[in-house]
């Protein structure tokens, strides 16, 4: 089998930033001390006139987002989902959700595959924080090309928007044609299946499809849906596949309380009652290490999944 | 416009304050009063605003950083021709365009929505930045609390907008040395807040807040200034006009009972009266 091709979505976001800064001239990009990392640098290198540093005060940043926003600009804030999300929260919420500004919100090092650095830094709370929001579009992006497909619908769509981005290299599963059939709040059947329903989200796709093809050499029919918006969520592609299967897991880079599970089982619970497992962080920090091996001990590689649906289907 | 004419602007101002409190037996008259000569300066003379034009383009910009002193912007709008002075009595009513602090998607005038405090003076970096970003004219003002210069936001906002020279942008500090708790320096001294402005890369005005003749110098020195920001520290007194609050802690947030309410309109009247 040929390598399959890995990109970070961060990498993808700082790329994409740079692809449409000259059709959208109204976009500017700001950071706070980690455009090194976040990749915002690829866009500041291109476009230096168009990017401010904020330096290292999250909150201001995001307040001055919103501040920007409101004389015609769509500014992008990047920084950590830890400090996007976590340390800057109340800003995203009052300065930014409850005015309805125009301002999208890069957050990237989402996750335990952050790696190394730990748990200070690993965010297992950001899409439950975001999802919170009144108004605020969620999403988490499966690879390269649908990540910079997320950042082409944040431009286009006017009102806050939260987009998570990864620090690890993850396989790049979409060709470039799904570019044009993206859509904020529209789910993706990767795969058809009949026996049960993965929903996954973010890097966790790719995982879920390794998990299927595991599942199928045991007979086992899955379907996988990629769930990159997070809210509003794809209802009813969500219902359609449940009802189909009658068995749904999910597959999240999150904590099992407040994310992609927690999104999927209030559709189901109100209008589709469904068994289901939330596959995800259960409940507790991260830790350091080599994000791959991370990823491996908390059983949310490819392995790690298969493992843990046949629990849930032989339970 | 001269010093008479904003005189009894700025007690019409306070009327309205006293009328919205009143009406909904909450909000918060003491920092409103000791705002309302600055809020009347700005909103008459100073900024370069349409009432009847709210959202034009290249209108100055204002943010009241200190949102909970949201009545006594929504009466100076009021006085200025935004809508009827009549509507201050639905203030935080269910239904009112007069929300608890200013929510820009309510009420057309308001350029930003604020009320937690040190969000407001970063937002309006955000709209200078963005004005000197797509050479814009415009200026942006925004009227910061003094307690809310304990929150550590006011100054990564300040840092920030001195690193940058924001030179279009006014920082007006109410200074009426009083917070929920007690006295500013009883409760966590914020002071010298002069010295911390100047700090932080400012040009900085200290004025008496109920003097128009400072007030206008200060602004006009601040639209002097080139490759800073402006911060005007202005002492005040909270509740301002009305005796019985002036200097009272209890009437940050608190609303005149009907009883109250008739003395405090008394008072008014009568400052009204003398200014012939």
């Amino acid at each position: 089998m040929s390598e399959v091709k890995k990109i970070a979505t961060r990498q993808s976001y700082g790329e994409a930033l740079k692809e449409y800064a000259e059709a959208y001239p109204n976009l500017v990009v700001l950071d706070a001390d980690l455009a090194g990392a976040t990749k915002t640098g690829i866009f500041k290198a291109a476009y230096p006139d168009r990017f401010y540093d904020c330096g290292i005060a999250e909150g201001n940043m995001m307040a001055i987002a919103a501040g920007l926003s409101t004389t015609g600009l769509i500014p992008f804030a990047s920084t950590f989902a830890m400090f996007a999300a976590g340390r800057a929260y109340e800003q995203v919420r009052n300065s930014i959700g409850y005015p309805h500004l125009n301002v999208k919100i890069g957050a990237t090092h989402a996750g335990i595959s952050v790696g190394e650095d730990g748990a200070s830094h690993q965010c297992l709370e950001d899409l439950a924080l975001m999802r919170e929001i009144p108004g605020m579009v969620v999403m988490n992006p499966a690879d390269d090309v649908e990540a910079r497909a997320a950042v082409k619908a944040a431009l286009d769509y006017v009102g806050p928007v939260y987009i998570r981005f990864g620090r690890m290299a993850v396989p790049v599963i979409n060709d470039e044609s799904y570019k044009k059939s993206f859509r904020i709040g529209k789910g993706q059947v990767v795969k058809e299946g009949r026996d049960l329903t993965i929903f996954a989200t973010g890097i966790e796709v790719a995982a879920a499809i390794d998990a299927a093809k595991a599942l199928a050499s045991d007979g086992i029919d899955a379907e996988v849906v990629n769930i990159c918006t997070i809210k509003p969520i794809d209802e009813e592609l969500i219902l359609a596949s449940a009802k189909k299967t009658g068995k749904v897991v999910t597959v999240e880079e999150h904590s099992v309380i407040g994310g992609l599970g927690s999104a999927v089982a209030e559709v189901l619970s109100e209008k589709a009652p469904t068994l289901m497992k939330r596959i995800g962080v259960y409940d507790r920090f991260g830790e350091s290490g080599p994000a791959a091996e991370l990823i491996h001990k908390y059983e949310l590689d490819g392995e790690g999944v298969y493992k843990q649906i046949k629990a849930f289907l032989n339970r | 416009m001269n010093n008479l004419e904003l005189k009894k602007h700025a007690n019409e101002v306070r009327k309205g304050i006293i009328i919205g409190t009143h009406s909904a037996k909450s909000g918060h008259p003491g920092g409103s009063l000791s705002a309302a000569d600055l809020l009347t300066f700005l909103y008459f003379e100073e900024m370069n605003i349409d009432p009847k034009d709210p959202k034009k383009e290249d209108r100055d910009r204002f943010v009241l950083s200190k949102g909970h002193a949201a009545p006594g912007l929504y009466a100076t709008m009021a006085e200025r021709g935004y809508f009827p002075m009549k509507e201050m009595e639905t203030l935080r009513h269910v239904g009112a365009r007069l929300q608890g602090h200013p929510s820009m998607n309510y009420l057309p005038g308001l350029d930003m929505s604020s009320g937690s405090l040190g969000q407001g003076i970063s937002a309006a970096v955000g709209m200078a930045l963005g004005a000197k970003h797509q050479n814009k004219t415009y200026r942006v003002y925004t009227l910061l609390g003094d307690g809310e210069c304990e929150e550590g936001e006011v100054w990564e906002a300040s840092m920030f907008a001195g690193a940058k020279k924001l030179d279009n942008l006014v920082v007006i500090v109410d200074n009426n040395n009083l917070q929920i708790d007690g006295t500013i320096v009883d409760v966590n001294n914020p002071y010298p807040l002069d010295k911390k402005f100047e700090a932080f890369n400012f040009h900085v005005i200290n004025i008496d807040g109920h003097d128009f003749d400072q007030i206008r110098a200060a602004l006009a020195e601040a639209k002097q200034t080139k490759g800073m920001p402006t911060a005007i520290i202005m002492k005040t007194t909270k509740g301002k006009g009305v005796s019985f609050m002036e200097n009272q802690v209890g009437w940050h947030g608190k609303a005149p009972n009907d009883e109250e309410f008739k003395i405090a309109m008394d008072d008014l009247e009568k400052i009204g009266a003398s200014l012939k």
